[in-house]
């Protein structure tokens, strides 16, 4: 199974919704949290739709807007949309709201928007797309599971191509209440130093970053998906590298034939240890990069790491800001994804130059 | 990609019985699980609703395991299907090697209700609460309890959650990225589709109607089942329940509550099914409808229906009146109830029909049917225009 990428749209906390890759100055805060930085939705939804969105689906919309629109000639056959908590502000504030009203006169319009699939039923609505649609909710796996069945479809043959995207938005709510499990940081924190010192919790993120994997290259093509994998349970770093060992045999390689590992490190010191040890465990020619320091920590997080990774293959660049170590000497030809969610799902994504 | 997709084990858990012997006989003997709310804690007590009536106590206890105030509704009602699927299917001992697509729509439901409030002002007393509030809660505890690892995942796309995931595992299969999957869903009875659903103001004061000139609405259900499917070559000498021989998925693209009044959406689901399955729409046998008892879907439904088989109408029913509608679980059950009219020979009956629709001139099974039954079509259709249909076929 492979597919190419043929075009991205992203919005996230960097400057990437015009196309840019990380050739803006870097977005650099201090904080607890990163919010993405938006484009200004009424060139792609119409604004008085606009007015009643929720966020999540102004940037799902937007996001799956530039990425289409970059392959205006072509229309997708299927959607898919991976989403850790999706619709989760509309659930949140019809959920309040049954209290808050005593179960009477409701708006049923936050209750609507709150289906999970409403991100990928919205796109289909407001282009028409009558295809193959479908939305994947589980944690960290969201994205993985999402990319999995894009590769599936295209294998099958019934389409020649597929619009798959990662999609989870900051909300207070969230943010509170996965607060109270630990999951931030304490005090805000500067992005660019997230990686600093040993700390408990991360700094808290979000995205949407959409894809357009077509079975045949194109002119514009970035770079191919090969293969994806999840697996669940709680391991250590040597338990991570056997799975990762067989998964890049079963493509028919080994650890030395991957250029470059991007890592979801995200400075908590509750899961950084697997990252620490598996880098120990890598060849020591390999790369290493890590991501989680732009775009915060969120469920859907990998589907910003294929964006750079696509990004790398594409331009041979690796900006400054994501090396740990740089591949020196030789073309980046393969690069291996590798993220958990509180030690317990792990992924791998293997992204490879279109070339090969 | 020939590679076949067979059924091994199924279980079923909702307001018409625990496990499959009950469920068959409540749907032989017309026994409707419909009536008044006594479990969940709702003003919205005059609208019927199709309840498991026991409560988390008792339900631990049916899924065998220790309660602990960390399980959610959700997650108890999908072990108790999922246990008693795998025990049909002998796979007991293959659990390392089989992967699992789960389904929700509202997750832990229950306990975002009871304690959301206080956990977003900070109260962190219930602080282990809050994993439940997702999807992928009941999907990895189950996947736990069995020690599934690889290829595990929730769909969510509203009430066609479940019938997607029977789907996409036995695609899994097909594709040889999986031999053995564990397929399905499970929703509670909340205050919060009861709530939504009523501002939508589309809950049956009286009990659904399904394809009733006369219907009134839906009546909210809850429940789970699931189905092990595996590759046939790894079924070895055990017992096989029938196949998974069609699927299709679509989009209406046309509004996020409101189903395509022409039918149209519905009748490109069944139609790319049947083109899946490679037969003609005369060799299916039996349709088990999605028939919520809506205005707009039973007549949009009803219209696919009559478009797709014409004057040679095969039997047809909704389950939705033994069941009401249980959501994300709605697909699975009636995959189960599909595969019991295989094996059993039967056909369920749709309760509560009176009368034809105007509109349209289709009649469903009122009476329990007995003959061969070689192929069932099921929808399920959803919010966001999702359109599945599922055909399952004797081996």
């Amino acid at each position: 199974m492979q597919a190419y990428i043929n075009s991205i749209g992203i919005i996230s906390p960097q400057l990437t919704f015009d196309g840019s890759f990380l050739s803006a100055p870097i977005v650099h805060v201090e904080s607890q949290f990163l919010m993405c930085e938006e484009p200004v939705y009424k060139e792609f939804i119409n604004p008085v739709q606009l007015r009643r969105m929720s966020r999540i689906l102004k940037m799902g919309l937007g996001a799956s807007s530039i990425c289409m629109d970059a392959r205006s000639d072509v229309r997708p056959d299927a959607i898919v949309v991976g989403t850790g908590l999706a619709c989760v502000s509309d659930l949140e504030k019809f959920l309040l709201s049954i209290d808050d009203n005593q179960e009477k006169m409701l708006s049923p319009i936050p209750f609507i928007n709150s289906s999970h699939n409403t991100v990928g039923a919205q796109i289909a609505m407001m282009r028409k797309l009558t295809g193959y649609n479908m939305t994947y909710c589980h944690r960290s796996f969201s994205f993985e599971s999402a990319l999995l069945d894009a590769l599936m479809l295209i294998a099958e043959g019934g389409v020649s191509n597929t619009l798959v995207g990662g999609i989870d938005e900051h909300t207070e709510g969230f943010f509170k209440i996965f607060n109270l499990l630990d999951f931030w940081r304490k005090k805000s924190v500067d992005n660019l130093s997230l990686f600093e010192g040993s700390h408990l919790g991360t700094i808290c993120g979000e995205g949407a970053a959409f894809f357009f994997l077509e079975k045949n290259r194109q002119d514009g093509t970035l770079a191919k998906i090969t293969d994806v994998q999840t697996f669940l349970k709680e391991c250590d770093a040597s338990d991570v590298k056997g799975e990762m060992d067989a998964f890049l045999g079963r493509n028919g390689l080994t650890e030395v034939d991957v250029d470059m590992f991007v890592l979801g490190r995200n400075g908590d010191s509750f899961g950084d240890g697997i990252y620490l040890d598996l880098e120990r465990l890598l060849p020591e020619s390999c790369g290493i990069a890590y991501y989680k320091h732009l775009c915060g920590e969120y469920m859907t997080s990998t589907s910003f790491a294929l964006w750079l990774a696509a990004q790398m293959l594409h331009t041979q660049k690796m900006p400054d800001v994501i090396i740990k170590n740089p591949v020196s000497g030789r073309q980046l030809r393969r690069i291996l994804i590798y993220n958990h969610h509180r030690r317990k799902e792990h992924s791998l994504i293997l992204v490879e130059n279109a070339d090969l | 990609m020939a590679r076949r997709v067979f059924i091994t084990g199924f279980g079923i858990i909702s307001a018409i019985g625990n496990g499959v012997e009950e469920t068959l006989a409540s749907l032989t003997e017309r026994k409707s699980g419909i009536g008044q709310v006594s479990f969940l804690k709702t003003s919205l007590s005059c609208f019927p609703v199709a309840e498991i009536r026991t409560d988390s106590d008792g339900l631990a206890r049916l899924a065998g395991i220790p309660l602990s105030p960390v399980h959610s509704r959700t997650f108890l009602l999908g072990l108790i299907a999922a246990r008693e699927a795998v025990r049909m299917s002998g796979c007991e001992g293959l659990c390392s090697s089989m992967g699992m697509i789960g389904s929700t729509t509202v997750a832990g439901i229950d306990q975002s209700d009871r304690y959301y409030r206080n956990l977003l002002c900070g109260e962190a007393t219930h602080k282990d609460k809050i994993p439940s509030f997702e999807c992928a809660d009941s999907t990895e505890l189950i996947a736990d309890f069995f020690g599934i690892t690889h290829h595990v995942t929730t769909i969510s796309t509203a009430c066609s959650s479940s019938a997607n995931a029977i789907m996409n595992g036995a695609r899994m299969i097909k594709c040889g990225v999986a031999d053995r999957m564990l397929v399905g869903g499970s929703d509670s009875l909340s205050r919060f589709s009861m709530n939504g659903f009523n501002a939508l103001e589309i809950l049956s004061p009286t009990g659904c109607r399904p394809f009733d000139n006369d219907r009134n609405g839906i009546t909210p259900g809850e429940g789970a089942a699931f189905l092990v499917l595996e590759a046939e070559e790894m079924v070895g000498s055990r017992t096989v329940y029938g196949e998974v021989s069609g699927y299709s998925n679509c989009n209406e693209a046309f509004h996020q509550t409101a189903s395509l009044p022409d039918g149209t959406g519905a009748f490109l689901s069944i139609s790319k099914a049947l083109q899946s399955a490679s037969i003609e729409a005369s060799e299916i046998d039996y349709v088990n409808a999605h028939g919520t008892g809506t205005k707009v879907n039973d007549l949009s439904e009803g219209r696919a229906l009559k478009t797709v088989f014409g004057k040679e109408m095969p039997l047809f029913s909704s389950t939705k009146g033994y069941t009401g509608h249980p959501f994300a679980a709605a697909g699975a059950m009636e995959a189960v109830f599909s595969l019991l009219s295989i094996n059993h020979g039967l056909v369920f009956p749709n309760l509560a029909f009176e009368t034809k629709m105007e509109e349209v001139d289709v009649v469903p099974v009122t009476q329990l049917c007995r003959r061969p039954i070689r192929r069932v079509l099921s929808n399920s259709f959803g919010f966001g225009g999702t359109d599945t249909t599922l055909i399952f076929s004797k081996v």
